[in-house]
């Protein structure tokens, strides 16, 4: 048990993957100038990460080391990812519209968020399944954490008069920086 | 088009950090010393070229609606063959740059040229294309590797410029790459509008 409020805490705070470990950037700076479509995202990511990394680690146990094809991972985890998410898309086009409704935009642009791959390939370390989606689970919300807070703060900047050069994204980086430093504090921080 | 003017179009109009803001996470995360820095390019310039030429040589065979999917593949056969390469000649640096290497993949870049300019144009311009690029962007991850090196370290490339214990630390780690990235864009910025 402790081995996996371990993970938790540390995908979450420690190691955050946007703020520590540079994945998913560009949604992040994208698409969190509101707190509501951060939210979604945030939601959206998180679904989709936790059936990706369930997928691709049965994949990397059962087909690719079975069979000795390790070098293929990169080629199949993509194309597995790719039509996973349109999968996702149809699915829940049908069984569940309002759900639809609140993730349908993000998820075409899931493909190209560069934490699923990250995440997917980063997992395989893990010891057992389980274990596996416990860290997809808390990465996500890490990210979403991390999404909705910077979020939050852009909201409040958008008010604020910022110098011409450094509007948009260069302040938006700054912030971030910022942010990243908070989360340091994080760091060194052991359970178990 | 003018042959030099798509190699100079990568370098400085459409450069892809500074100008398009494409490719970030590579962009902040290997950039902790110039020389990681400039691998990520250099390593990134050489699937974009692969890509660009092959794409650009069967945009004509690829129906319109699987084209995306299509190109993907093109891509990770490329980013396959980089990480082997890598593994097996320069070991130190597939470690550094790590997961890194892979997500290539996914950098919106390489996906981004293919469909803007490589489904659009002939094989030899299209490797114009993502020889300048690439350029553009190797010199982009240099130059923030080497800021950010320099006031995290005193060092750049690892030749000492002033002594170490002034640096400050911050800018090797996370949140420098941020705040280092933010302050060039705004300097970019700034030059662009003069």
């Amino acid at each position: 048990m402790i081995t996996y409020i371990s993970i938790f805490i540390t995908a979450i705070f420690v190691n955050n993957i946007v703020l520590a470990q540079f994945l998913g950037i560009c949604p992040f700076l994208g698409v969190s100038k509101k707190v509501s479509t951060a939210t979604g995202m945030g939601a959206a990511v998180a679904f989709v990460m936790t059936i990706a990394t369930i997928c691709t680690y049965l994949l990397q146990k059962y087909l690719l080391d079975a069979f000795g094809i390790g070098f293929m991972q990169t080629i199949v985890f993509i194309l597995v990812i790719a039509a996973l998410v349109q999968m996702v898309e149809i699915i829940l086009k049908k069984v569940s519209p309002p759900l639809y409704q609140a993730l349908g935009v993000f998820l075409p642009l899931i493909t190209t968020n560069c934490t699923i791959l990250g995440i997917a390939i980063l997992a395989i370390d893990c010891a057992n399944l389980l274990e596996a989606v416990v860290y997809a689970i808390s990465t996500a919300l890490g990210y979403a954490l991390a999404m909705v807070l910077f979020a939050g703060i852009r909201e409040q900047l958008s008010t604020t008069k910022v110098p011409a050069a450094m509007q948009g994204i260069p302040i938006a980086l700054v912030v971030a920086g910022l942010l990243a430093l908070a989360f340091m504090g994080f760091a060194g921080i052991k359970i178990g | 088009m003018n042959k030099f003017k798509i190699i100079l179009n990568g370098i400085i109009t459409e450069n892809p950090t500074f100008v398009l803001l494409l490719g970030m996470c590579p962009t902040l995360a290997t950039t902790s010393s110039a020389m990681n820095g400039m691998s990520m390019g250099l390593a990134t310039m050489f699937v974009l070229i692969c890509s660009n030429i092959v794409i650009s040589l069967i945009k004509d065979i690829v129906p319109d609606k699987v084209r995306i999917p299509c190109y993907i593949v093109v891509i990770a056969t490329f980013v396959t063959i980089l990480q082997m390469c890598m593994e097996a000649y320069v070991p130190d640096l597939y470690e550094s740059l790590g997961l890194f290497i892979p997500l290539i993949v996914v950098n919106c870049i390489v996906l981004g040229r293919a469909e803007a300019f490589a489904a659009k144009n002939n094989a030899f311009d299209s490797m114009l294309d993502g020889v300048g690029i690439g350029i553009g962007f190797t010199i982009a991850l240099t130059i923030l590797g080497s800021v950010r090196e320099l006031l995290g370290t005193g060092k750049i490339f690892n030749i000492g410029i002033y002594p170490e214990q002034y640096g400050s630390l911050i800018f090797v780690l996370a949140p420098g790459a941020f705040i280092a990235l933010g302050y060039l864009i705004a300097i970019v910025n700034k030059l662009k509008t003069k």
